[in-house]
């Protein structure tokens, strides 16, 4: 029998532990990246995101575990040799070199020839839609500019791994938009693989085949977007990954894997799943889209189904919602408002039945947080 | 406006106030230009209690206190002590110096010869500029131990002693090893030819014996440091520098040079811009009772021109200056002339060669 | 109006400073140094001071040697500095930083003359060195480390020392940490990722450093005269031997003058070199 040759991961990380004194960084992480994909690891500042991305660099040794790249353990590696390159959070563009400087910068360390550098730099110039910029100094250049130079100086010496730390977290939103599309069409572009990290759920939503959640040191859960989206593995994920309504609750019956739940805010709701919760408490998740506006048809068909007035209507286009407070109850929540006409007219203080299934609402045992 | 007027009338009221407590305090502080030793803290509290006059110190030498009266034109200090060579010319030059009045002084205090030989080197068109106060010499300061064999300048250039001698880079330097040379330079004074190829000379023996020097000492104690661990055996210095070190270790003395000890005198000088002329006729008169001198001659090391203070001298200390100085000595001593305007030049020059001659 | 006057208000302090202690004791001193003395009080105006420097050589080699020594104890500082600010800079944290700072400080605490009999005690025959070398059996007899241009270079430094590490713990602080990682992390080695990225970046701090040391140097007149020895020839002891020594104000105001026009050009040839402006240095 034979095994047929798997192409390794790209990238693989096997168990890494990074301690700083008595402090966990980062604790037992492990994932593969497979070639010419798109992966982000997103978490809040302080999760040990950028101490994971360090050490991949070779900045930093791990306590514990492996690296490989393309199958190849890189830990006695140092930076300078591995076949990875690193785009930073605030570029680190040499300010004192020319853009074609900064892009020839590692070619002349590689100990290429200056035709071949010229050659290479005007290629990666035109490939990233910047071609006669070379001569440019680096405070010439505008901000989304400046992000495809740094791309490109790391890009053009054909790393097996991009590394990328925030790099659009300095720009501004209506730029940071434009990037992200254009981030991943770099990526399709050079078929590279980018390991992105980031705080910001929409970048790494738009731009990753795939992506981590990282918590304290921790990786929650990794998946596709929709699968971090829709089907949460932890209340963290549920929180941290788009919008949510969240609640604190009990649970008061159980029927097969479902039952019904109180908030602390006196909302009583039936949920399709219920996890086992010691002490019988939970925090439940319900996401802003979920929630039907009006009359939607007759009961019994487990939805659950309130009158609500309408305390203020945010008006964002197409991201516009309500802030309502459920009659007889304290719970406040939120609903998206879709602009399609019916409900243009809401006004603070209008009374508005609402609904949802009670599949969407998602339910873990009380984290805490 | 009013206010104005009060707050204008008040500042101007307070400055004149401030100005009269100035004037009023300088009065009475005697502002004192001098050598290391010629003022000591005893005396001058004794002085105080007497007078009710503060004195306010300033340590200096020759070369400083007259760039320093000529850059004020004269002011800043009420008494200086410069040499008696060095106040004739800078007088004639810079008009740095006020006539003095003998009337307010008591003569009698002073031994006369000394007295009448300084009014005389310090004569300038019929006035008299200095009286004197204490007198010394310069020579050689040997370790008999090591160097015995040094009886003259010359001798410092021996090739035994090599890099273990040292001396000043200064006109006394030139002075001594032109009369060590066999040379005399005080009889070329007038003649400035003849001055100038004497210093030529000196130079040229001086250059020769440059890699025998340690180093040239700038400062009393850099010089007594160098003695003193015997990293330098013999050095020209002043008397007062040998004795001291004798005190401390037997071996080491001064010793008048075959060729004759310098002599010199520091005087009392009235600064052109004196502020206090009374109390610095106060001063002199009150240092020169022979019962301070002797106080002064303890602190200073050296003799003083004030009669009879012999009589309260430590005897120690004339012990040691009879050792040095036998009586062939002290008549062999070459006192220094009043230095005509513009030697001091041939003499840098020469100076300036022989430091970077190599 | 009165915005006008508030600002003349507000120059006044720095227009006397310049005008009263720096401008006019200059001009005084220029035409003091356009002054030869012919007679005993008496002064003819010319060139005669500038020419005397010019024709002497003693005077010309002593000018050179002051020049050169002062840059190479510039280059040396600079050498022996950069390593000691780049520590405190980049190296060192938090409490350390201050700690080593303070280390750099504290000789500068005592007086420059107490600092220079400090070195004197050291390397003098019967100093600290010489013993140690003595005892440790590597030297027969007494070693005189003083008295030579090698002690004088030490002191010079020592002395300057202090003038170099701020300017450049300043320029390397303001140096952000992902250029060097990135300079490492395309492949550069210590030594490129020093020469292609730390050292550019941290020329204006060499500059101004090495102008403050350079004029210190050039002006210092303690150590070289105490520390150097008999064959000691220092530009600034040949001014003061002619104002104070030899009461010759004139050839000293002009060998002033040349020293300021020296100290200038130096500068001046030394920005040009490095590509640098004397605002951006001093911005």
């Amino acid at each position: 029998m034979t095994e047929s040759p798997v192409t390794p991961p790209d990238l693989e990380c096997r168990d890494i532990v990074r301690d700083f004194g008595d402090t966990r960084a980062v604790d037992h992480v492990s994932f593969d990246v497979p070639p010419g994909s798109f992966f982000s690891i997103l978490g809040p500042s302080g999760c040990g995101k950028t101490t994971l991305m360090r050490m991949i660099a070779g900045f930093q040794p791990p306590s514990a575990g492996d690296i490989l790249i393309k199958g190849r353990s890189v830990l006695d590696v140092p930076p300078n040799r591995r076949p990875v390159n690193m785009v930073f959070q605030h570029l680190a563009l040499f300010p004192m070199m020319s853009v074609a400087e900064n892009i020839g910068y590692g070619l002349r360390r590689q100990g290429l020839g200056r035709s071949e550098r010229d050659e290479k730099i005007t290629a990666v110039l035109d490939r990233i839609g910047l071609p006669g910029t070379g001569d440019r100094r680096i405070d010439q250049l505008s901000g989304g500019q400046k992000q495809r130079i740094a791309i490109a100086r790391c890009m053009v010496m054909e790393p097996d791994v991009l590394l990328l730390d925030e790099p659009l977290g300095a720009l501004d939103l209506k730029l940071r938009e434009h990037m992200k599309v254009e981030l991943k069409a770099l990526q399709a572009a050079f078929d590279t693989t980018f390991v992105y990290i980031t705080h910001d759920q929409g970048e790494a939503l738009v731009m990753s085949d795939r992506i981590a959640v990282m918590n304290a040191g921790r990786f929650e859960q990794i998946g596709t977007g929709p699968e971090l989206y829709h089907a949460p593995a932890t209340g963290f994920v549920a929180g941290f990954v788009g919008d949510s309504n969240r609640w604190t609750a009990t649970v008061e019956t159980r029927a097969g894997d479902g039952g019904t739940i109180r908030t602390a805010e006196g909302l009583t709701c039936s949920v399709a799943s219920l996890p086992d919760a010691p002490g019988g408490q939970v925090t439940a998740f319900l996401r802003p889209e979920s929630i039907s506006l009006g009359d939607t048809g007759a009961s019994g068909d487990g939805r659950n189904r309130f009158d609500a007035t309408v305390d203020t209507v945010y008006f964002n286009g197409a991201n516009s919602h309500l802030r309502l407070t459920v009659d007889g109850t304290a719970a406040q929540l939120d609903a998206a408002l879709p602009q399609t006409g019916a409900f243009q007219s809401v006004r603070a203080g209008d009374r508005i039945a609402v609904s949802w299934g009670a599949d969407k609402l998602v339910c873990f045992p009380d984290a805490g947080n | 406006m009013l206010t104005n007027g009060t707050i204008l009338r008040g500042t101007v009221a307070t400055l004149l106030g401030l100005g009269a407590l100035s004037t009023s305090a300088s009065a009475e502080t005697l502002r004192l230009l001098t050598w290391g030793g010629y003022a000591p803290e005893e005396v001058i509290e004794m002085f105080t209690e007497e007078t009710g006059i503060e004195v306010e110190v300033t340590k200096s030498n020759n070369e400083e206190m007259i760039a320093k009266l000529r850059a004020t034109g004269g002011g800043g200090f009420d008494l200086a002590q410069p040499s008696q060579d060095r106040i004739a010319g800078p007088q004639a030059e810079f008009d740095i110096y006020k006539p003095i009045d003998l009337s307010k002084i008591e003569t009698g205090l002073f031994i006369e010869s000394m007295l009448e030989a300084t009014k005389a080197n310090t004569t300038v068109d019929g006035e008299v500029y200095g009286v004197p106060h204490v007198w010394g010499t310069s020579g050689l300061v040997v370790n008999t131990a090591e160097a015995g064999s040094v009886a003259d300048y010359t001798d410092l250039c021996n090739e035994e002693f090599a890099g273990k001698v040292s001396y000043r880079l200064k006109r006394p330097t030139l002075i001594g090893f032109a009369y060590a040379m066999g040379l005399d330079p005080f009889a070329a004074y007038g003649d400035e030819a003849a001055y100038s190829d004497i210093v030529a000379q000196v130079e040229e023996k001086l250059i020769e014996c440059k890699a025998n020097v340690k180093a040239y000492w700038d400062g009393g104690d850099q010089l007594m440091g160098l003695l003193r661990s015997g990293e330098v055996v013999a050095s020209m210095a002043w008397d007062t520098g040998g004795w001291k070190l004798n005190a401390e270790n037997p071996d080491i003395t001064f010793v008048a040079p075959a060729s004759g000890a310098l002599g010199w005198i520091d005087t009392f000088a009235l600064p052109k811009k004196t502020k206090a002329e009374d109390a610095a006729y106060k001063w002199i008169n009150f240092v020169m009772k022979p019962e301070i001198a002797a106080m002064i001659t303890a602190s200073a090391g050296n003799f003083t021109a004030s009669n009879g203070a012999d009589e309260f001298a430590d005897d120690e200390l004339k012990a040691r200056f009879q050792a040095s100085f036998p009586q062939e000595a002290i008549d062999n001593i070459k006192w220094y002339p009043t230095v005509p305007a513009g030697l001091e030049a041939i003499e840098g020059a020469a100076l300036d060669r022989v430091k970077a001659a190599n | 109006m009165s915005a006008r006057l508030s600002l003349w208000l507000l120059m006044l302090p720095v227009l006397l400073w310049l005008g009263l202690l720096i401008i006019l004791p200059h001009i005084d001193m220029f035409f003091v140094s356009l002054r030869t003395r012919v007679g005993v009080g008496e002064y003819e105006y010319g060139l005669a001071n500038y020419a005397a420097f010019f024709t002497e050589p003693l005077y010309l080699r002593t000018f050179a040697r002051t020049a050169i020594m002062s840059v190479l104890a510039t280059a040396l500082t600079l050498v022996i500095a950069f390593p000691v600010a780049y520590f405190i800079a980049k190296v060192a944290r938090g409490r350390w930083q201050g700690v080593l700072f303070l280390f750099c400080l504290v000789p500068f605490w005592v007086s420059e003359l107490v600092r220079t009999f400090g070195w004197m005690i050291l390397l003098r025959e019967t100093g600290v060195f010489s013993s140690v070398l003595q005892w440790a059996g590597l030297a027969d007899g007494p070693v005189e480390m003083l008295y030579n241009d090698a002690a004088m270079m030490v002191g010079l430094v020592y002395t300057s020392m202090l003038f170099m590490v701020v300017p450049l713990v300043t320029t390397l602080q303001s140096l952000d940490d992902s250029l060097v990682e990135a300079g490492y992390d395309l492949g550069g080695n210590g030594f490129t990722v020093f020469r292609e990225i730390i050292l550019p970046h941290a020329v204006p701090g060499i500059v101004s450093g090495s102008i403050v040391v350079f004029m210190l140097s050039l002006g210092n007149y303690l150590t070289p005269t105490m520390l150097g020895g008999k064959d000691s020839l220092w530009f600034t002891e040949m001014i003061y031997s002619q104002f104070i020594v030899r009461f010759n104000w004139e050839l000293g105001a002009a060998f002033g003058f040349l020293l300021l026009a020296l100290s200038s050009f130096i500068v001046w040839a030394a920005l040009k070199l490095s590509g640098q402006t004397l605002e951006k240095t001093l911005g």
